[in-house]
């Protein structure tokens, strides 16, 4: 109902929510394009992947789906698997850490630089992480090959070899990876630091160490959560750096899955196990922001 | 030594020394790599001297000039249509209190950025296959534009949220129609926020390899994709220079994407 | 029923949002030409009349016309009027000339046209010169004006004003409420202006509308509202009043908890309870035992004297009540000392007795 054309007299109640209504059409209108194409590209092939972790394995390897079973799920537990999964959380938690312990004194030198030098500085923090991912674990792989730099000084220092293919390969490219990740929200809540608490801090703990433990690491929790968050996710569920730098003996989550699909043609497991991942990675979402909102 | 920190100078100083390996560590491995793109030899490892050879075999690559023509193509469409779209969801999520699905809608927005690659790459990959759609160039736009509508979204609205809803009201004061106040008020000054949006999915786009490798068809690879199984197969002087110039390209889009945050930050967004 | 002349008639209008009722039934006429406040403390609901009135807001009942129209739904953009908004709404993206033509070409005016009629505004609100700059480039006080430019050169039968000096700092806020006074004059258009500072509205308006907590509780002209406030709540918000307790003895007669009887202003009949307003500048001091003719006369003590420069506030205790009274710092009259004996005086037509 056109609001132009409503009759010339007094509002009543009647009207007012017709004319309610025809805003509230307004804005689902709106969204109708991206809403329904989400419904159809998202939401309806989600539940196809649900669907499929029940369905068995046909000779092909795709699904056979008059044939429901627990098979998928129930491999969800068995040993290779966890050992999987396994493997992969703790590799994920090891990058954040180390992301977390390199990224901090990084983020605080730069939230403590006088604003033209940490735009300045931002920006050079910004270009790799601009840049293709691709391109820099690449890089890595040179570094870390046979001949690679960085296996030479190793070499040369006498602490290690060729690290390519291993799981320490994985690490490091995933730290330089995700690093940015971490270092920008951690930047973001250290420069909203309101430093005369720090000041203040100072003056009561005498210990500038002590400060920094009471007052500054607590304010900057919302940064760490958030950058572990962004570091932890991605790095469980990758498949790109472990496929380059770790190659076919280092298999992680991500890699897994994708042989399924693509080796070992078995798609209700692949299904199952990325069902598995999502839900798991929507709890630690969800559980995210609820400490979120408490924190506030 | 800033008045911010209450460090002392030795604490500065380490502050400083940890920072600037930092830099090294982020930006040595680049260097070595586009160091290596000119190097004389088949080796990626050792210096035998300069040449533009490897720059000149990119033209005649065939599959690598295929690729690239398919992420051009693959990026333009997938970023104007998730722009447009997501533009839209923004608006119709800030502008307007209530709506049927509001709620539903504001979480399904969500899920294309917490959910794994690999995770929407079995999705897209199961529903083409359950409907018998042949893989190509179609698939893969079709599943770029599934994640960035999400993306857009959320660099819209954050730039929405900031904008005050007065001025809207002011437009329509002041004999403005509804398309007439959006063209002309509310448009400008979300501007920067779109592009921004546009630019983040053109970049999605260009870097993505999981969900693309599984969506593909034959013919259609784009270059990330391409990139990637080179990679896997060894390492090459070749793809040192490709490296190297995808490296330029990523640096020219940030450097524009400053410069469009430089002029628009004349305007401010409220009133 | 509803005069024709009337720039302004609502009629039993209501918002509600939810289960808050915002608006609650208010009847109004505001006449053309007129400068009309609506004042009340924040969340009174007159800015809310104000935006139902703009368009910006559909009520949930009633009737709003402008000039005889019946507005119904009528978006914003399709009403005779325009408002000035509390921040000013300038458009940031725009110049300052830009931003006052934007009505025009939003009504297809010719550009020739446009440019004359926006240099007019301009020299109207005496920003002349400004056209290039932007909003951000303003200050408070200027951005006002390109506000008020922006409205006037639509030449609106009404103009709204939404609380527009409030971001302005004293001087320069009591400089504006002359200019827009005159303003007003000169232009001659009706202006229906909304705030919560009593002062500005008794400076400026032509009547005044007092609301709270959704109601409109009177009309009227500024003396009308100071000298004889409807109820206790319009007694307080408007200047300053003493509050006696009493019960109506006769017709103007009212007595007091101490059997004193004194002569006011009654409205309702003999033994109704009722509270009589009392202002401090009203009332007369004369040192105890002097001889007295006036009607009302209360004894009391002096507990406390405040000194103002332009005048004296005395805290003085009466047995049934302590009140303030206030004398000017004038040559002949007279001071009191703190625990002094007083009697206060003040003329019948000074006191309301009012039943709520």
């Amino acid at each position: 109902m056109r609001r132009a054309a409503a009759p010339d007299a007094p509002v009543t109640a009647e009207l007012e929510h017709a004319a309610e209504r025809a805003a509230r059409w307004r804005g689902f209108r709106l969204a109708l394009p991206s809403f329904a194409y989400l419904i159809v590209l998202f939401a309806i092939p989600l539940i196809l992947v649900g669907v499929y972790s029940f369905a068995s394995r046909s000779r092909t390897g795709a699904p056979e789906l008059s044939d429901w079973n627990l098979d998928s799920v129930s491999k969800l537990v068995d040993s290779t698997v966890l050992a999987i999964a396994w493997r992969s959380t703790w590799l994920a938690l090891l990058t954040t850490v180390v992301c977390l312990l390199v990224a901090y004194p990084f983020a605080y030198y730069i939230a403590t630089r006088s604003p033209r030098i940490r735009n300045l500085l931002l920006v050079f923090v910004m270009i790799p992480f601009w840049s293709n991912f691709l391109v820099r674990t690449y890089a890595w792989k040179v570094l870390l090959g046979a001949d690679g730099l960085f296996t030479k000084v190793g070499e040369a220092l006498g602490i290690w070899g060729q690290l390519l293919f291993t799981l320490p390969a994985v690490l490091i490219g995933l730290v330089y990876g995700f690093l940015p990740f971490m270092v920008l929200p951690l930047y973001a809540a250290i420069e909203r630091l309101d430093w005369s608490l720090v000041e203040a801090a100072r003056d009561l703990y005498a210990s500038g160490w002590k400060a920094f433990r009471k007052v500054t690491l607590p304010l900057s929790r919302p940064g760490i959560i958030a950058g572990s968050i962004l570091v932890f996710i991605p790095a469980l569920g990758a498949y790109v750096t472990p496929d380059i730098l770790g190659g076919a003996k280092t298999v992680l989550l991500g890699n897994h899955i994708v042989n399924q699909f693509l080796a070992a043609r078995n798609w209700p497991l692949g299904s199952a196990v990325s069902m598995a991942i999502m839900i798991v990675m929507l709890f630690a979402t969800v559980l995210y922001f609820r400490t979120q909102a408490r924190t506030l | 030594m800033s008045e911010r920190s209450t460090t002392t100078r030795l604490l500065d100083r380490w502050l400083a020394g940890h920072s600037t390996l930092v830099f090294l560590f982020f930006y040595a491995p680049l260097v070595v790599l586009v160091v290596f793109s000119f190097n004389d030899s088949r080796f990626v490892n050792r210096w035998e001297g300069f040449t533009f050879d490897w720059y000149r075999a990119i033209p005649q690559d065939a599959a690598l000039m295929n690729a690239v023509k398919n992420s051009l193509i693959i990026a333009l469409v997938s970023t104007i249509v998730s722009t447009v779209l997501g533009t839209m969801a923004a608006l119709a999520l800030e502008r307007y209190r209530r709506w049927l699905g509001k709620r539903t809608f504001d979480a399904l927005l969500y899920l294309p950025v917490i959910i794994p690659d690999v995770t929407m790459a079995v999705m897209l990959l199961i529903f083409f296959t359950q409907l018998n759609q042949s893989l190509g160039i179609t698939t893969i736009i079709l599943s770029h534009i599934a994640f960035n509508i999400s993306f857009v979204a959320i660099v819209v609205r954050a730039r929405l949220a900031n904008l005050d809803p007065l001025l809207e009201e002011a437009a329509a004061d002041l004999y403005a129609g509804r398309w007439q106040a959006f063209r002309r008020v509310t448009l400008p000054l979300i501007l920067p926020g779109v592009l921004g949006g546009a630019l983040l999915a053109l970049t999605l786009s260009l870097d993505d390899v999981v969900i693309t490798s599984f969506v593909q068809g034959p013919g259609s690879t784009p270059l990330a994709v391409e990139v990637f199984a080179r990679i896997k197969r060894g390492v090459t002087p070749i793809i040192n220079a490709i490296s190297t110039l995808m490296l330029v390209a990523s640096m020219m889009l940030v450097l524009g994407s400053l410069v469009i945050q430089r002029r628009q930050s004349g305007s401010t967004v409220g009133g | 029923m509803v005069d024709r002349r009337a720039a302004v008639a609502l009629t039993a209008v209501t918002k509600r949002f939810g289960e808050v009722v915002a608006v609650d039934s208010v009847d109004l006429e505001i006449r053309d030409g007129e400068f009309f406040s609506l004042l009340g403390p924040s969340g009174c609901g007159k800015t809310t009349t104000l935006r139902m009135i703009a368009g910006l807001e559909v009520p949930t009942e009633g009737s709003v016309s402008i000039f005889g129209e019946e507005m119904g739904l009528l978006p914003p953009n399709r009403r005779p009027v325009n408002t000035v908004f509390q921040n000013y709404a300038l458009f940031p993206h725009m110049s300052v000339a830009e931003n006052v033509a934007f009505g025009l070409k939003m009504k297809r005016v010719a550009a020739g046209e446009i440019g004359e009629r926006v240099a007019g505004a301009i020299d109207l609100v005496q920003l002349t010169g400004m056209d290039d700059r932007r909003p951000s480039q303003l200050s408070g006080g200027q951005q006002q004006r390109v506000a008020l430019a922006r409205a006037l050169v639509n030449r609106p039968k009404v103009l709204l004003l939404d609380e527009p000096l409030g971001a302005l700092d004293l001087k320069l806020r009591q400089a504006m409420q002359l200019e827009l006074k005159d303003l007003q004059e000169r232009v001659g258009i009706t202006f229906i202006y909304v705030t919560h500072d009593q002062e500005e509205a008794l400076t400026m308006s032509d009547r005044i509308g007092v609301m709270n907590e959704g109601r409109l509780l009177q009309i009227g002209g500024p003396e009308h509202i100071y000298e004889q406030p409807a109820n206790r709540f319009v007694a307080e918000f408007i200047g300053e009043t003493n509050f006696i307790d009493g019960v109506v003895s006769a017709e103007g007669e009212v007595a007091l908890a101490d059997g004193s009887v004194v002569r006011a202003h009654t409205r309702s009949g003999v033994g109704s309870k009722v509270t009589l307003t009392l202002r401090p500048e009203k009332i007369h001091l004369h040192p105890d035992g002097a001889p007295i003719e006036e009607p009302n006369r209360l004894r009391g003590v002096v507990k406390r004297r405040m000194y103002y420069g332009d005048s004296l506030y005395y805290e003085i205790d009466l047995g049934v009540a302590v009140i303030d009274a206030r004398q000017e710092n004038a040559p002949g009259v007279q001071r009191f000392e703190a625990g002094e004996r007083v009697i206060a005086t003040f003329d019948p037509g000074a006191s309301e007795a009012l039943t709520e």
